[in-house]
C-alpha cells in the first residue's frame, strides 16, 4: 500500500520551525488543560492519541496499512492490568510488561505479515488479530467478557500515588509526551528516511541496496511497541481490561483517528484521536444518535478534507506539521 | 461550553432549593441511567429504562414530597471505558447520586467498582453477571432483576419438574457460555434430569446447522440454548428452519428478553421455554404500566429490565426521602436493606446482606400464533420458582459482605 504526499517528499529532513511551534502549543495546552477538562477523559485521549501516533508511524511514515493494532494495544493492556492486580507489579513496571508483551507479538505478527503488500498485508494483520482475540475470549486470565476489573493504580516508582487524577494524568502525558517524541525522532533518523524511501517506491529501495523487509520489521515492531505501551497505560488510568480493546473495532477506530488527523502528518493523529474520543464521549448523552453523528462526521471528513485536518492544515500554509 | 452549561445549570439548581434541603448534596437527587443505547441491547434497556426511571419518579410523587430529583441518560456504547468514564464525570463533576441499568456484565463490573470508591449507590437492572452479589459484591450495589443463577436455576429446576427430563445443550464457546451451561447442568441433574450431550459452538456464529442436528440426533426433550442475544436469536430461526419444535423437541433459552421474542416472532418462537422476573400481562398493575410506557416509548411495551428500572428507582427514593440524606451510599443502601421492597410492578419483596434483591421467578413459554390476543401478548406462564427458590443461596456466592 502506497500512499504519496508529494508534500513529504519535497521536505527537508531537518526539524522545521512550524513543528516546534506546533509541539511547545501542544504542551502547553496539555499543561492547563486538567483545569478546565475533565483529567480522566484527557488521559483517555492522551492513550488514544499515543496508540493513533504508534499506527501512523505504520501507515504514514512506511506506507503499511496494518488492520489488526487492537492486538497489541488489547494484549499490551491485558498483561499490563493482570500483572498490576494478580503479582502486585508497580505501574511503571506493569507498563513495561505489557509493551514488552506487545513488542513479541508485533515481531511474531510482523514477520509472517510484511511478506506480503497492500490488502494481503491488511488481511493477515486483522487475522492474527482475530485469533489473539479469540484466544482472549477463551482464555482463563483475561476474564472472557467481563475483563479484569479493579486493577490498582498503585504507587508510581513506589512512591507516587496515582490514586490522586493530577498524580495520573501527569504520568500519562510524561509517557505520551516521551514516547510523542521518541517517534518524532525515529520518523526524522537516517532510518526514518529509509522508511519514507521504502513507502515512496520499494523497488528503488532496494535497487539502492536497503535490505527493506529487516526496515519494515523494525518499524512493525516499533509501531507495536508504542501501541502496547498505549493499551497498558489505559488499563492503568481505567483500572480494567476488557475484550473491547483487543476486537477489531478497535483495529478500525484507530484507522479513523489518523485518517481524520491526518495520515502521515507528526500531530495528524492526536488530532483525529482527541476528535473521535470527544465524539464517543460528549455524544454518550444524546444516546441512539451516536453512531449516526459519528458517521456524518466521517463522511464529511473524507469528502471535505481528504488530507485529513492537520494535513489540510499543512497544504494550505505550505508547512510541515 | 458545555461543562459552563451544565455547572450553571446546577449552581440554579442548588440555588433554588440548596436551603430548603440541606442535607441532599446539591439539592438535587441525581439519577443516571446508563445502558446500550444504539447497540443490541437498546431494545431491552436503552431509551425505555430512562422512561422507566421518569414514570418511577412521577409515580413516587417525588416533587410533592420536597424531593428535587433530576435524570440523566448516557449510552455506553457496551464499552467498558466509555461506561467508566461517564460514571466517574457524572459522579465527579455532575453530583449524580445513583447508577442505574447497566446491561453488559464487564461495564457493570467497572461502575461497580468506581461507585464503591466514591460512595454513591449503584442499582444493577439490566446486567446478568452473578460475580455482583458473589466475589465482587459491594456495600453500594444491589443487583435488582435477575441474574444468569438465577436464570439457569429457574429454566433448568421448572422444567425437570413440568416433565423436560433429557437435555441437550447448545453452549457458546466462552467463559459466559460454559458458566451457563454448567449451571443449569447442575440443576437438571439434582432434580432427577439427565443431560444426553452438548456441543459448543464457535461465538459469535451465525451458522448452528451443524449443531442443532446433533441436537436433533440426541432425541432430548429439551435443547438448552447457553448462549446470549444474536446467538440465541439466530439459533432459535435455524432451530424453526429444521422444524425442532414441530417435531416434539423444546427449546429453552437461558438469556432471552421480550423484545427479543418479539423480533422473533410468534411462528418462530413459539414453544420456546424461558425464565424471566416480569411479564407485563401477569397483573392489573403491570397491564396498566405497560400501557402508559408504551405511549411514551414508540408504543414498546417494557422487558423485565424496565420492570426493573422502575423498582429499583422507586426503592431508592423511599429510603431517601426517609433518610433525608442521598450524600452516603453505603448509608443509602443500608436503608434499602432494611426496608422490605413494595412497588406495584413486583409486588413485595427483600434485599439480601450481599445485595441481592428476592422476588419470585417465572417460568414462560412462548404462545402459539393461534392464541395470541395482540402484538405483545406473547408469554403464558408455566411455572412460579417462588423468591426463597429462585436465587442463589447467600452462603455459596463467595460474597465478603456475608459473615459466616
Amino acid at each position: 500500500m502506497t500512499i504519496a504526499s508529494p508534500a513529504a517528499v519535497a521536505a527537508k529532513p531537518t526539524r522545521s520551525w512550524s513543528e516546534t511551534i506546533a509541539f511547545a502549543v501542544m504542551v502547553g495546552f496539555f499543561l492547563i488543560a486538567p483545569l478546565f477538562i475533565y483529567p480522566l477523559f484527557l488521559m483517555k485521549a492522551l492513550c488514544f492519541a499515543l496508540f493513533a501516533c504508534a499506527f501512523n508511524l505504520l501507515i504514514g511514515y512506511v506506507g503499511l496499512l496494518s488492520f489488526g493494532h487492537a492486538l497489541y494495544f488489547g494484549w499490551a493492556s491485558y498483561v499490563c492490568a493482570y500483572t498490576a492486580k494478580a503479582w502486585g507489579l508497580t505501574p511503571e513496571l506493569a507498563i513495561l510488561l505489557g509493551a514488552a508483551t506487545a513488542a513479541v507479538l508485533g515481531l511474531v505478527a510482523g514477520s509472517i505479515a510484511i511478506r506480503r503488500q497492500g490488502i494481503y498485508f491488511a488481511m493477515i494483520t486483522l487475522a492474527l488479530a482475530q485469533m489473539m482475540f479469540f484466544f482472549a475470549v477463551q482464555a482463563p486470565f483475561t476474564g472472557g467478557e467481563d475483563g479484569i476489573q479493579a486493577v490498582p493504580r498503585g504507587y508510581l516508582f513506589g512512591v507516587i500515588d496515582l490514586v490522586n487524577p493530577m498524580n495520573m494524568y501527569f504520568t500519562v502525558l510524561a509517557i505520551f509526551l516521551g514516547c510523542f517524541l521518541l517517534i518524532y525522532r525515529i520518523i526524522h533518523s537516517p532510518f526514518g528516511e529509509v522508511l519514507k524511501a521504502i513507502r515512496e517506491n520499494e523497488t528503488r529501495a532496494i535497487s539502492l541496496g536497503y535490505k527493506t523487509d529487516r526496515y519494515k520489521l523494525v518499524a512493525f515492531v516499533l509501531s507495536a511497541t508504542f501501541a502496547g505501551v498505549a493499551g497498558a497505560t489505559k488499563a492503568i488510568v481505567f483500572q480494567l481490561a476488557s475484550l473491547t480493546d483487543v476486537d477489531w473495532p478497535m483495529s478500525g477506530e484507530v484507522v479513523l483517528m489518523t485518517l481524520v488527523g491526518g495520515l502521515g502528518t507528526v500531530f495528524g493523529p492526536v488530532i483525529g484521536a482527541f476528535i473521535v474520543i470527544s465524539m464517543q464521549n460528549y455524544l454518550a448523552q444524546i444516546g441512539q444518535w451516536v453512531l449516526v453523528v459519528q458517521g456524518t462526521v466521517f463522511v464529511i471528513c473524507v469528502m471535505l478534507f481528504r488530507r485529513g485536518i492537520i494535513g489540510e492544515i499543512a497544504h494550505a500554509l505550505r508547512i510541515k506539521l | 461550553m458545555k461543562h459552563l452549561f451544565t455547572l450553571a445549570l446546577a449552581m440554579v439548581a442548588a440555588v433554588a432549593c440548596g436551603t430548603a434541603q440541606a442535607q441532599i448534596s446539591d439539592g438535587v437527587v441525581k439519577i443516571g441511567v446508563m445502558n446500550d443505547m444504539s447497540g443490541t441491547y437498546a431494545d431491552l434497556s436503552g431509551q425505555g429504562s430512562v422512561v422507566a426511571a421518569q414514570m418511577a419518579v412521577e409515580d413516587f410523587g417525588a416533587a410533592a414530597k420536597g424531593l428535587k430529583v433530576e435524570i440523566v441518560g448516557a449510552d455506553h456504547q457496551n464499552k467498558p471505558d466509555i461506561g467508566s468514564n461517564v460514571v466517574r464525570q457524572w459522579i465527579d463533576r455532575d453530583q449524580v447520586d445513583m447508577i442505574v441499568d447497566v446491561p453488559t456484565s464487564s461495564v457493570a463490573l467497572a461502575v461497580n467498582q468506581i461507585v464503591k470508591e466514591k460512595n454513591k449507590v449503584f442499582l444493577v437492572s439490566g446486567a446478568a453477571a452473578s460475580d455482583l452479589t458473589g466475589k465482587a459484591c459491594s456495600p453500594n450495589t444491589i443487583h435488582w432483576t435477575y441474574d444468569t443463577w438465577a436464570l439457569a436455576n429457574g429454566t433448568g429446576n421448572a422444567i425437570v419438574k413440568t416433565g423436560g427430563k433429557t437435555w441437550f445443550f447448545l453452549t457458546a464457546d466462552y467463559a459466559f457460555g460454559h458458566a451457563l451451561e454448567r449451571d443449569t447442568a447442575a440443576v437438571v441433574e439434582k432434580n432427577g434430569g439427565k443431560v444426553l450431550g452438548k456441543v459448543r459452538h464457535p461465538f459469535p456464529a451465525t451458522d448452528f446447522s451443524s449443531f442443532l442436528l446433533q441436537a436433533q440426533a440426541s432425541k432430548a426433550q429439551i435443547i438448552g440454548l447457553a448462549n446470549a442475544g444474536a446467538d440465541t436469536t439466530n439459533a432459535i430461526k435455524q432451530a424453526a428452519e429444521f422444524g425442532i419444535v414441530r417435531g416434539g423437541q423444546s427449546l429453552a433459552a437461558l438469556l432471552i428478553f421480550l423484545t427479543d421474542i418479539k423480533a422473533l416472532g410468534l411462528p418462530t418462537a413459539q414453544g420456546l421455554v424461558f425464565t424471566e422476573a416480569w411479564y407485563w400481562d401477569q397483573n392489573d398493575a403491570n397491564r396498566a404500566f405497560a400501557k402508559k410506557f408504551a405511549e411514551r416509548n414508540r408504543g414498546v411495551y417494557p422487558s423485565m429490565i424496565h420492570a426493573g428500572v422502575y423498582s429499583a428507582v422507586t426503592h431508592y427514593l423511599k429510603a431517601v426521602s426517609e433518610l433525608k440524606t442521598d450524600s452516603d451510599g453505603k448509608a443509602v443502601v443500608e436503608k434499602m436493606k432494611s426496608m422490605p421492597t413494595d412497588d406495584s410492578l413486583f409486588g413485595k419483596g427483600t434485599i439480601r446482606v450481599d445485595g441481592r434483591k428476592i422476588h419470585p421467578m417465572y417460568l414462560f413459554e412462548v404462545k402459539k400464533p393461534a392464541e395470541s390476543k395482540g402484538p405483545w401478548d406473547l408469554y403464558k406462564l408455566r411455572a412460579t420458582i417462588p423468591a426463597e427458590e429462585a436465587f442463589r443461596p447467600i452462603k455459596e456466592g463467595g460474597c465478603p459482605l456475608v459473615k459466616s
